[in-house]
């Protein structure tokens, strides 16, 4: 068995929209709302198992990109309308469990509009591919850079 | 530092043609920050002010051992562990930014 370790990351997103709190909680409730701003761009195909936003709801989507297929397994942990919303999330590739996290969004009334602060708290695990792709990642950042500066 | 900082900081480092060839020099080894200076024909405040950028921007590395300071290529300008966390990150910033699009575009619902 490979060896394996987790790392532990945390990170902090803050966002203002100018609209009301539950405009932009209807973003994330609406399957049809949430469709047109959640789906990644780098995912080329990709079958969504239905949305199920409730506590204790469970969603289940996978993407194809260039390094494989990915399987992200929600499930919702707390939900309070328009206010906050809480809910855990696994990433696969292929069979291998890449990460495990636990996701923050609350919705506060700002002066203007609303101001949204995502928290995620995950757990990383050294994937097969993890070191791999990081590293092509940033060859591919050089190489472009290379093309950028030789024009 | 975000990674988009992290890019711009990259870009700046080796957007200077004095740092592109002390970049060259750094790729086939190590090297002590005086005999950096000699073929660039600048002085060694100069090169030490290059290299200070080079280092923020996480492509080059100094240590000093004794009296000599030696720089060397960094292989990986963020650790794998800063990667993953700002691989996450990034990937929910694109998100906001498509969700700060929808709430402009649908006035009526």
């Amino acid at each position: 068995m490979k060896e394996r370790s987790v790392i532990h990351g945390t990170f902090v997103i803050e966002r203002n929209y100018p609209v009301t709190p539950e405009r932009v909680f209807a973003a994330f409730a609406n399957p049809a709302k949430k469709q047109r701003w959640f789906v990644d761009d780098e995912a080329s195909g990709s079958e969504d198992f239905g949305m199920d936003f409730r506590v204790g709801g469970v969603e289940r989507k996978r993407f194809t990109t260039k390094h494989g297929i990915f399987t992200n397994n929600t499930v919702y942990l707390d939900i309070v309308p328009n206010r906050r919303i809480v809910f855990a999330y696994t990433m696969s590739m292929g069979d291998t469990r890449i990460s495990s996290s636990q996701a923050t969004v609350e919705l506060l009334a700002a002066r203007k509009g609303t101001d949204l602060f995502f928290t995620e708290q995950g757990a990383f695990f050294e994937g097969a591919d993890g070191p791999k792709m990081r590293e092509d990642g940033w060859r591919l950042l050089l190489e472009s850079l290379a093309k950028e500066l030789a024009a | 530092m975000n990674q988009r900082a992290h890019v711009d900081r990259v870009f700046h480092a080796l957007g200077d043609p004095t740092r592109r060839a002390i970049v060259e020099q750094l790729s086939t080894g190590p090297v002590s920050v005086s005999s950096l200076a000699k073929p660039l024909a600048i002085t060694l405040a100069a090169v030490v002010q290059h290299l200070q950028i080079l280092e923020m921007s996480g492509l080059v590395r100094t240590t000093k051992i004794g009296r000599v300071r030696t720089c060397r290529m960094e292989s990986k300008g963020l650790s794998v562990a800063e990667q993953w966390i700002e691989d996450r990150r990034s990937v929910w910033e694109k998100r906001f930014d498509r969700l700060g699009k929808l709430l402009e575009e649908s006035d009526k619902d």
